[in-house]
């Protein structure tokens, strides 16, 4: 299809929201803080635009990514150091102290 | 016939639906804080656990060094027990705990000299204003204006996992996140990489839902920048 011909189609079709509108808001639409409308110009677009589609798939995948790194691995000395701590803090409690460890 | 029998009983559990420890907390916040109040070890040895690497990883977003980090978070449990008896549930544990490390981090990275809060000249808060940073990928005059410039290629389905898997790319995704901003590492961390909800973010951070959302998606944007020549180059 003649780009431009597509360009002005998409335009009419998505209130002329551009790719780099899209680009520029995918965020907003992934956090639902659209309107109705234009949350159905968005998803027209996206419809319509390959380009704009792979980049909303690029971006949940790269949260996705995020959501999964492994986790800071917390050294054991600051464990054994923060439990050392939390006993001797229990200790000094004015009236729990030995009321109990399940 | 050991070998066959052993993963039984922990089977057994999960069908029979019992939870563990940390469930029992996630799902029982007072019953969390009454028994770090009464001082049980083994609920603040297993919250501990569960949290640290979290707290740790905001940290390292505050201040300069992971040693100095390590720090913030012990003062941060200590903060814990020294304000758990006047924890009211205001806001739930998770954000009440996320908040007193940043408020320690704040103060030990304007004492290191790195962090400046948002706002203050310098600062590397960056609002609605300014250049938007993907200009750089779409048409700027003519027919073709916000048309990209070099499309976006598919991404295949795996991409997430073999991502995960090599080592080089997990690297230079930190890289990636530690090379952002103070304000849109802050955000990203807590948003992405702990799933902490927005709402929360914004209590945590004290910032509003629109800055959060500038950050986040300018920290994300950036990130998906840094995986894209690995994704499209097939070094995963």
């Amino acid at each position: 299809m003649d780009r431009n011909f597509k360009q002005q189609l998409m335009g009419y079709l998505t209130g002329n929201f551009s790719c780099q509108d899209i680009a520029e808001l995918i965020t907003d639409y992934l956090e639902g803080s659209f309107t109705l409308t234009q949350r159905l110009r968005f998803q027209m677009h996206i419809g319509l635009c390959v380009a704009c589609r792979n980049y909303l798939r690029q971006m949940k995948y790269t949260v996705a990514i995020l959501r999964k790194l492994p986790a800071e691995p917390v050294p054991p000395h600051m464990k054994e150091e923060l439990l050392k701590r939390f006993r001797t803090w229990k200790h000094e409690q004015p009236s729990s102290g030995s009321s109990s460890d399940s | 016939m050991v070998l066959f029998v052993w993963p039984w009983p922990s089977r057994l559990f999960i069908m029979l639906g019992v939870p563990t420890l940390q469930e029992i907390i996630q799902l029982d916040e007072a019953g969390l804080v009454e028994a770090l109040q009464r001082g049980d070890d083994a609920v603040f040895t297993v919250v501990m656990d569960w949290y640290s690497g979290s707290l740790l990883r905001l940290a390292m977003a505050y201040v300069p060094s992971r040693a100095v980090a390590e720090e913030v978070v012990q003062e941060t449990w200590m903060g814990v027990l020294e304000g758990i008896a006047r924890f009211e549930g205001r806001s739930s544990f998770k954000t009440w705990l996320f908040r007193i490390l940043t408020n320690r981090a704040k103060t030990r990275g304007t004492r290191e000299r790195r962090y400046e809060p948002f706002g203050l000249p310098g600062s590397d808060f960056e609002g609605d204003e300014g250049p938007s940073f993907e200009d750089s990928l779409f048409v700027a005059e003519g027919s073709g204006k916000g048309y990209w410039i070099d499309p976006p290629q598919g991404w295949e389905p795996d991409t997430p996992e073999r991502a995960l898997l090599s080592k080089e790319c997990r690297t230079a995704i930190e890289v990636a996140i530690n090379g952002l901003p103070d304000t849109q590492r802050q955000v990203i961390t807590l948003r992405d990489v702990e799933g902490v909800s927005a709402e929360e973010v914004c209590n945590i951070l004290t910032i509003s839902e629109t800055n959060q959302r500038v950050l986040l998606h300018r920290a994300r944007t950036k990130v998906r920048r840094v995986l894209d020549p690995y994704v499209r180059g097939g070094n995963l």
